[in-house]
């Protein structure tokens, strides 16, 4: 009853949470059980439509689509994670180092990061696969590359302001050094917004992972991803409209998740977003 | 605002008026057959000039329609007179001697004669020569033009494809004047004038009113050559009326959809682009004749054209055509077979298999085939990365010219090229002197029936050596509007011969 109330209360919270929570339980699912080998080739079944041939059909090869699926979403969400986390980690020390520094530093690694940002993820990754080689490691890093600038900014704008408060004006005059008041004060107050904003840039992480793999610049085949099925679809579209339509919900209903998510647990952390 | 509406609708009288008088006037004419063709292709030519460049798209545009050959290869391959109407072979092969065509004249007015064959041949054999098929010319010792209408050729040994090799784009007649600006505003003897090329767009051709050969000449007035790579778009184009043929149409999983268009005719025919994954045969594991063969047997080739081209496409077993001469059905020498190729696996040394990187250029059924090919060999426990190489410039850089690969995959164009496993440097890295005594026996021989025996074991030798894995030739998806006749069903040659092509009433 009580959690019905508190649905009623924080209706995307919920929603963000159980599709979410639906996406990593499918992902680890695909880890150790598929309907079928999702590389597997059954030429002679190829093109069949949901529930003729498998549960979502097959592709142009006679691959069964629901087990491509299922593996593309552990590469997809896998990837955007590992992203997410590199690009996280990386934002919130550099965002936390300029709000202890101030002055020159700040606003040097602000602009460092205008430029970072200025640049597409698509075009870095592109840059990248020309060196790398094209595949998941240029997919993170390209990603992660991205994400940096967005952890750096929100945790700068919020350290700054409890650098402001008495309290660690009060640590500070007793001779604490930055470096412990950025670990005891301020970061223990940014976390909050660290988690909200983790929610809603994996989203986007996944959302910008299918773009790459739709260009060519994912995973190589033949590990299954979202985007390059939605590639491959392309010239089926009017033979197996499902070949589209299937990664095309896949992906329009993670990021819907993960944005539901990061909003409802805005609403939680930080109320006076909800008002404002 | 109103003197304006006024004088549109006075226009409209008068358009109305005039349009009644139109139709009353030609009411007892018929509706006037269609004079314009639009032509799509995937591939846009770099230069319009086939005998400075290889691509086949530059012959597919101006082959036969602006430039000529002294011979010619008709729609079912074989070689007819043109601008020499009649020649003489001396019996022991090595003296060409042509009767020359009179009264031919260029585009730009210049008269065609022996001594214009002669600086063409010698333009195209010449030390600095960047003819694509230079190699062709090489048995000719000498030209001779001994008057305007005789040509004479002098060769160092027989050579028994030169009137074939004669006939192609890259053998085309070219004016000594215009030569050196072909490549932008081509110039030739053909029934169609080059008129416009808008780069990233089309290219314009007219009718040529002067052509010498009256039996031949084009019954298009124009013919204008668009093109389109996506499939998706080219199938559009096709529906909407904007493009009336697409010889080469790209996606035939599309095919079902346009053949139930009234509208289209859709002509599958067959064509020389034979599908062939090459291996660097100096590179381990590659230079092991059991290791070729065993990744020949764990290739199911009904499989890969299934899924590659939609089960459009025969099955080879070398690198010939049915439609070349002495064509002999190899598909059978390493069938597939699983269990097979995992023993002769284990006999090279690989009972664990082992991984390899194919270098596979982007078009569809190069990709499709390359992961068709990676979950066969998986099969047999070999493990093959897919790394997309940019076809052409970054393919040829790597592979054809660097040689930097382990396998790669792409269809070659050019009829009857068995004779590339005998060339040195070439990307395979093939080399068998037993192959090449076959192929020189081929030349010495001007004979068909000798000839076509002696590509018979060349095939077999192939087949059996497994310099490549022979996967199969391309349709001809041939798509146009149905009212469009004329056009080549089949492609002995790439080529879009538009002489004949009109539209029926």
């Amino acid at each position: 009853m009580s959690l019905f109330r508190s649905f009623c209360r924080r209706p995307q919270l919920w929603l963000g949470a159980f599709v979410t929570a639906l996406l990593f339980a499918v992902a680890l699912i695909s880890l150790v059980w598929t309907p079928l080998s999702p590389s597997k080739m059954q030429i002679v079944h190829k093109l069949k439509g949901p529930f003729d041939h498998g549960l979502l059909g097959t592709d142009q090869f006679g691959r069964d689509v629901a087990s491509m699926l299922m593996v593309g979403t552990w590469n997809s969400l896998s990837t955007a994670l590992a992203a997410v986390i590199i690009g996280g980690v990386a934002g919130t020390a550099i965002g936390l180092f300029a709000a202890a520094r101030q002055g020159f530093v700040e606003q040097l690694l602000m602009r460092v990061c205008d430029v970072i940002f200025a640049v597409p993820p698509i075009l870095s990754a592109m840059m990248l696969g020309a060196f790398l080689g094209a595949g998941r490691f240029t997919a993170i890093i390209a990603i992660a590359t991205f994400m940096v600038p967005v952890f750096a900014r929100v945790v700068l704008g919020s350290a700054r302001q409890i650098w402001a408060r008495d309290y660690v004006t009060a640590a500070q005059s007793i001779g604490k050094r930055p470096l412990g008041i950025t670990l005891v004060h301020i970061l223990p107050n940014v976390a909050g917004q660290i988690i909200v904003q983790t929610a809603i840039q994996l989203g986007l992480a996944i959302l910008t992972e299918a773009g790459l793999s739709f260009l060519g610049l994912g995973m190589a085949p033949p590990a299954p991803s979202w985007g390059r099925m939605l590639a491959d679809s392309q010239t089926y579209l009017g033979l197996a409209p499902w070949l589209a339509i299937l990664p095309g919900l896949s992906i329009a209903l993670a990021v819907f998740g993960l944005n539901m998510l990061g909003d409802g647990l805005r609403d939680v952390i930080d109320p006076r977003a909800e008002s404002g | 605002m109103t003197s304006a509406m006024i004088s549109t609708s006075r226009a409209w009288v008068r358009n109305a008026v005039l349009g009644l008088a139109l139709a009353v006037s030609g009411a007892g004419v018929a509706e006037a057959a269609k004079t314009s063709l639009v032509l799509g292709m995937a591939v846009e030519p770099a230069g319009l000039d086939p005998t400075v460049a290889a691509p086949v798209a530059i012959g597919q545009v101006t082959w036969q329609n602006i430039f000529e050959g002294l011979v010619t290869i008709d729609r079912d391959g074989k070689i007819q007179p043109q601008l020499a109407r009649s020649w003489d072979i001396s019996a022991d092969g090595l003296t060409y001697t042509f009767k020359l065509q009179t009264g031919v004249k260029f585009h730009d007015g210049e008269a065609f004669d022996a001594a214009v064959a002669k600086a063409a041949i010698e333009r195209a054999r010449g030390a600095d020569s960047v003819n694509p098929q230079k190699r062709y010319f090489a048995t000719i010792a000498s030209v001779e033009a001994p008057d305007a209408e005789t040509l004479v050729l002098k060769l160092s040994k027989p050579t028994g494809s030169l009137l074939y090799w004669l006939g192609w784009p890259s053998s085309s007649i070219v004016g000594t004047r215009s030569a050196a600006d072909n490549k932008t505003t081509p110039v030739g003897t053909g029934p169609f004038k080059f008129k416009s090329w808008a780069k990233g767009d089309k290219v314009e051709l007219v009718r040529n009113p002067d052509y010498w050969n009256k039996d031949k000449a084009a019954k298009l007035e124009t013919a204008t050559f668009r093109f389109i790579a996506d499939p998706q778009a080219q199938a559009a184009a096709l529906k909407s009326g904007d493009v009336d043929s697409f010889p080469e149409f790209g996606a035939p999983e599309l095919i079902a959809d346009l053949e139930k268009d009234a509208k289209l005719s859709v002509v599958i025919g067959n064509t020389e682009l034979k599908v062939v994954a090459g291996m660097n045969n100096a590179r381990k594991p590659f230079d092991d004749q059991r290791v070729r063969q065993a990744l020949m047997m764990a290739v199911d080739r009904a499989a890969v054209v299934e899924g590659a081209w939609s089960g459009f496409g025969t099955p080879i077993g070398s690198h010939y055509t049915p439609n070349d001469p002495g064509y002999v059905d190899l598909t059978g020498v390493h069938a597939y077979d699983v269990d097979k190729a995992k023993a002769l696996l284990k006999e090279a040394g690989y009972p664990n298999g082992f991984t390899f990187t194919i270098k596979a250029p982007q078009m569809q059924y190069a990709q499709r085939s390359s992961q068709i090919l990676q979950a066969l060999f998986a099969e047999i426990g070999v493990t093959m990365n897919i790394e997309t190489t940019e076809f052409p410039a970054k393919w040829v850089s790597d592979v054809f010219k660097g040689g930097d690969y382990d396998m790669t995959i792409v269809a070659h164009a050019e009829p009857m090229d068995i004779d590339i496993y005998a060339r040195d440097p070439y990307y395979f890295h093939y080399k068998n002197p037993a192959f090449n005594d076959v192929l020189a026996k081929v030349q010495a021989t001007s004979d068909a029936a000798e000839q076509a025996k002696l590509y018979g074991e060349a095939q077999t030798i192939l087949a059996n050596d497994v310099p490549a894995l022979y996967l199969f030739v391309m349709p001809k998806l041939g798509v146009w509007n149905a009212k469009v006749k004329g056009l080549w069903a089949n492609e002995p040659i790439p080529s879009n011969v538009l002489n004949e092509v009109q539209w029926e009433d």
